[in-house]
Formats: C-alpha cells, structure tokens, sequence
C-alpha cells in the first residue's frame, strides 16, 4: 500500500509525501501567457472583419491597421507633422503633470498638516472632486483661448485631485507613537513633518502620482478634442470625422506609449525614493 | 491597605535620592470630559524600577505621557530631578511597544535620530562612535548597516533600546515595550533591559500587562484602578538582584503574582 496520509511509510523513504500541484497558469511564463492572449484577440478581430460580420468603417482589419501603424510610424521617425503634434501633446502632458503636482502637493500639505486645511479647504476639495471634471473644459477655453494653455489647465486640474488626496493620506499615515517619539526627543513641527510625516507618506504621494498620471493623459487629449489646436488629441478627432478608423487606431496606440512611458518614469522614481517599501503596503510597487 | 500583606516588606536599602516627585496629578481629557487620572501621588528613588499594572484603560499610558512632558496634566505637578516637566526634556528616555524605527534611515542613524534632530548632523556624526558601542551593547554591532526592515521584532527593539540611551536619560520611561513580541525573546529582552538598568544605575518606569515581567523586573508594582484612574497598592518586590529568569520558578514569585493577580480581580469585580 502506497498511501502518503500512512504515518508509517511518512518516515520510510525520505521522499516528499505532499506535494504541492502548481496551477496550470502558475507554470507558464508571463509572457507566454500575454502572447497567447494577444494572438487569440487579433485572431478572432481578423476572423470579425474576414468575414464581413463589422464594416471596415467602423473596425479595419487587422493588416489595414498595421499598415497604417507603420505609416505613421514612420511619419513619427522621420519628424513629420504627427511628430510635432505627439511633442505638442507630451508638452501639455508634462506642464499638466507639473502644474498639478505642485498645487496638488501643497493643497495635500495644507489639508493634511493644518486644521484649516481639513476643516475649511477639503470639504470644497471633495465637493469639486465629485464633479465631472472634464465639465470644466469650456470654462478653460474661454478663459484661456485655443492655444495649449487651455489644455494644459483641464490636464493639471484633472490631475491635481488624485495627487491632494493621497499626500493628504500620507501625512496622516504616521503613527501616534511615532508623532509621540518624535515630540519626546523635542522635535519641532517643522521636523516632524519634514523628518517623519513627509517620509512616511512618501508611497502615498506616488500612488496619487500614478492616479494622476493617468488623469493628465485623459485631461489632455479631452482638451484637444474640444479645444482643437495642433496637439495628437486633435489629430485624432480630425481622422475620426474623415472616417479614417485604422489611423484613429494607429494614432491611440501611439499616444499609448506616451501614457505608459510617463507612469513607468513616475514607478522609476518610486523605487528610487521609496527603496524601502519595495512589496506591499500602500504604494507597493505596483 | 489594611489586610496583611506578607511579601511587602519595607523598602529595605537606605532610601535613595528622589527622582520623580508627582503630586495631585489629575488629568482629564477635554475632548469627551472623560477623567483618566485623579489624584495620583508618586515618587520614584534614583535607581529604582517601577512598574505599573492595571485593567486597559485605567490611565497608565496617560501617566506615563504627562510624567514624559508630552501632555500637561489638569491639575498637580510633576517635577524631574527638582525641575518642573513642563515639556519634553532630553534627560526622559522612552520606548513604545512599537519599536517604530524609521525604515529609510540605518539602524546606525536611527540609534542617532534623537540627537540629529536636537542637536543637528554634526552632533550625530560626532556620536556614532558611542552609538556604535551601545548596539554591540545590545547584540546589534553587526547590524549597525541594515535598514530597520531586515531586523526581526526583538532586534527592533534592542535598536530602539539604543536609541533611547543615546542621550543618556536619567529616567527611562517604557510603555508595554515587549509586548509586542513573542515570550521566548520577551523573557531575554527583560534581562538585558535589566542589565542595562543596572550598569547604568538607570532609574525606569514601566507600563506592562504581564504580571511575570513587571514582578522579575520590578522594585516596585503599582497597581492601577480606572475610571477615575488612580493608584490602589504600591507593592514592594524583595526579590534579590540581579534577577535571573529560574527565579520565575520559585514558590515565592508565585507568591508574589498570585497576590497582585488577586488585588486585580478584585479591582476587577468591584
Ligand atoms: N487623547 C484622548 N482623548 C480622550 N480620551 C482619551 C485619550 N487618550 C486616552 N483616552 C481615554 O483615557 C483613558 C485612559 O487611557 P490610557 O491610554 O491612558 O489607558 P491605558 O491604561 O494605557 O490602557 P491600555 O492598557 O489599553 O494601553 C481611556 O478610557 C481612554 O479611552
Ligand atoms: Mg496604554
């Protein structure tokens, strides 16, 4: 009888009497996985529009599509005029993110670090949060024209929100022992919030970072869409009214590595500054 | 107490010099008018160890914060070596039950946090030599270099064990300090912490729930009663020093906890 759960054969052989079965999924490596995944979706997208069953109008094939990618791509390389439209909008992006950070930063330390700041300042904070922000773009327009200012506004005031809450959290993550520590060796408010609040709410900050960047990305090409000018957003509302869907295609994926680039730059940055929160907790590192 | 108390005997060595002098103490919190200490009177001698003992809630981390200048009371004074505590002061050590090292800064530099944050980076600089020493103190010199997230519970401790003493406190101030960790290390971080009494001629006051440690640790227990919180026995511990962990085992240290444990349930069901 070969029964592991046997007590008597448990010692006999020095074999492993349990073993752990490891998924399926937990065998393959990530990238097979992901693949796969890839291959299927532009499989079935292939057989969508093989067979007719969707009009090239509204979804192109999968060859039509990769033609275009590689057009403008090569459009992009050779410093064409979509090359100047994707450095328009990396520009309102990064002034976007800039802009909000810093606001975002200070309103999160008045708020978390003063008692005005929670009683009077964050109730109209949530109230405007709760709003859809992307309402306010006509306002941005009219006060600050079609130039890439207007954009720039509607990226940064999207943005700032995630970046407030979350230092506001950070400076509140801090621990009654640690603020107690801190006083006892007679430190002052300044260092305890330079020193030990600041510090502890670092992985906070970077979690609103990450919100935020994505926020910014949304904010501008929603100003660009209503606001025109000459930035990637415009770019592609231009090729959605002429019916040109591969490029409309093309042009999101495109405007995708931007998005991505910034969030891996901000995911760079945490690990650089928050070496010591590398799994788990808020802001772990992904 | 009027009933007979056959293990408190009379301070035995010639009384030592007052340290802390805490008369009339009363504090009650504005915030819910909840009274947490009423009149509460206590002196503690140079070298003495103190503990204190009582239900959750009863107002012992409240006095271990007003007697370390970190709340003033509502009424009654405390004085420190015959000066008023009116605010933090660089001669009170205190530990938590956290060990709340801070994870970005070395072992090394958070032993010294207290005194860069006094003093400045050159003052700490200055000391790492004695911050060197007083973690080879402790077991730790080999870890003077790791970031706090790499020491298990008890090292964190013995680490801010060091960074107490950094700055040479009169009076050591320790709220449920090991309690957070398990008995085995527990039992070791009570010897060392009496060592480390000793050699210093430290003189310390100590919250716990644990009966065993405030009765191996102590020269005094005080035993608490909440709502008003105030002290009902101070109880002497003639058990010879140092103290070492067989003494546990001893028919008259189970004499000793089964006693106080009785004056707590009483307190209890009252
Ligand atoms: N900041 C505060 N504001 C209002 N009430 C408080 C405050 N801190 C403590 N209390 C109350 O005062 C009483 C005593 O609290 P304290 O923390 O001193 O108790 P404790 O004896 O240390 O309890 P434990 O053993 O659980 O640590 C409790 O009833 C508590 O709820
Ligand atoms: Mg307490």
């Amino acid at each position: 009888m070969t029964d592991a759960t046997n007590p008597d054969q448990m010692d006999s052989g020095g074999d492993t009497v349990w073993v752990e079965h490891e998924a399926f999924i937990d065998r393959i490596p990530r990238w097979v996985a992901m693949t796969f995944l890839f291959v299927a979706i532009v499989g079935l997208w292939d057989l969508v529009t093989r067979m007719g069953w969707v009009s090239a109008i509204i979804l192109p094939s999968p060859a039509e599509t990769l033609e275009d990618l590689i057009f403008v791509g090569k459009n992009l390389l050779s410093g064409g005029y979509m090359l100047e439209a994707l450095w328009t909008t990396t520009l309102t992006v990064l002034y976007g993110f800039l802009i909000a950070i810093s606001i975002g930063f200070s309103l999160g330390v008045l708020v978390g670090e003063t008692k005005f700041g929670e009683r009077a300042v964050m109730p109209y904070l949530v109230a405007i949060d709760t709003m859809p922000k992307v309402a306010f773009a006509p306002l941005f327009i009219a006060w600050l024209g079609f130039d890439i200012g207007s954009k720039v506004a509607l990226a940064a005031f999207i943005a700032t929100f995630p970046i407030v809450v979350s230092t506001a959290a950070g400076l509140y993550a801090a621990t009654e022992n640690e603020r107690m520590l801190f006083k006892s060796v007679g430190a002052t408010r300044m260092q305890i919030l330079l020193r030990l609040k600041l510090p502890t709410g670092l992985p906070y900050f970077f979690t609103g970072l990450k919100i935020a960047s994505v926020g910014v990305m949304a904010g501008a090409i929603t100003g660009e869409f209503l606001g025109g000018g000459s930035g990637f957003g415009a770019l592609i509302r231009q090729s959605a009214s002429q019916l040109d869907t591969p490029r409309v295609f093309s042009l999101i994926l495109y405007l995708s590595l931007l998005g991505l680039t910034l969030f891996f730059i901000v995911v760079w940055l945490q690990r650089r500054f928050v070496f010591w929160n590398k799994s788990g907790g808020p802001g772990g590192m992904m | 107490m009027a009933e007979p108390r056959p293990i408190d005997t009379q301070q035995s060595a010639p009384m030592a010099r007052t340290v802390y002098k805490i008369e009339r103490l009363s504090k009650t919190y504005a915030r819910n008018s909840l009274v947490a200490l009423q009149d509460v009177h206590l002196e503690i001698h140079k070298g003495e160890f103190v503990s204190v003992i009582g239900s959750s809630g009863c107002g012992k981390s409240t006095l271990l914060k007003i007697m370390a200048g970190l709340m003033p009371p509502t009424t009654g004074r405390v004085v420190l070596e015959g000066k008023p505590v009116v605010g933090p002061r660089p001669d009170i050590g205190m530990m938590f039950q956290q060990a709340t090292l801070l994870p970005w800064k070395t072992t090394l530099e958070n032993v010294l946090m207290p005194i860069e944050l006094r003093e400045g980076r050159a003052a700490a600089k200055a000391a790492s030599d004695k911050a060197m020493d007083l973690l080879k103190l402790v077991g730790l010199g080999d870890f003077a270099d790791v970031y706090p997230g790499e020491l298990s519970g008890g090292m964190a401790q013995r680490a801010s064990i060091c960074r107490m003493l950094i700055s040479d406190p009169a009076m050591l101030l320790l709220d449920e300090p090991f309690s957070a960790l398990d008995e085995l290390t527990r039992d070791f971080m009570n010897m060392e912490l009496q060592r480390i009494c000793l050699e210093r001629g430290a003189t310390a006051f100590l919250v716990t729930h644990s009966l065993a440690e405030a009765v191996i640790l102590s020269d005094r227990i005080l035993v608490m009663k909440a709502r008003p919180g105030h002290v009902v026995e101070d109880i002497t511990i003639d058990l010879p020093r140092p103290r070492t962990l067989d003494m546990i085992n001893t028919t008259h240290f189970g004499e000793i906890v089964s006693h106080i444990r009785d004056l707590l349930g009483k307190e209890a069901h009252q």
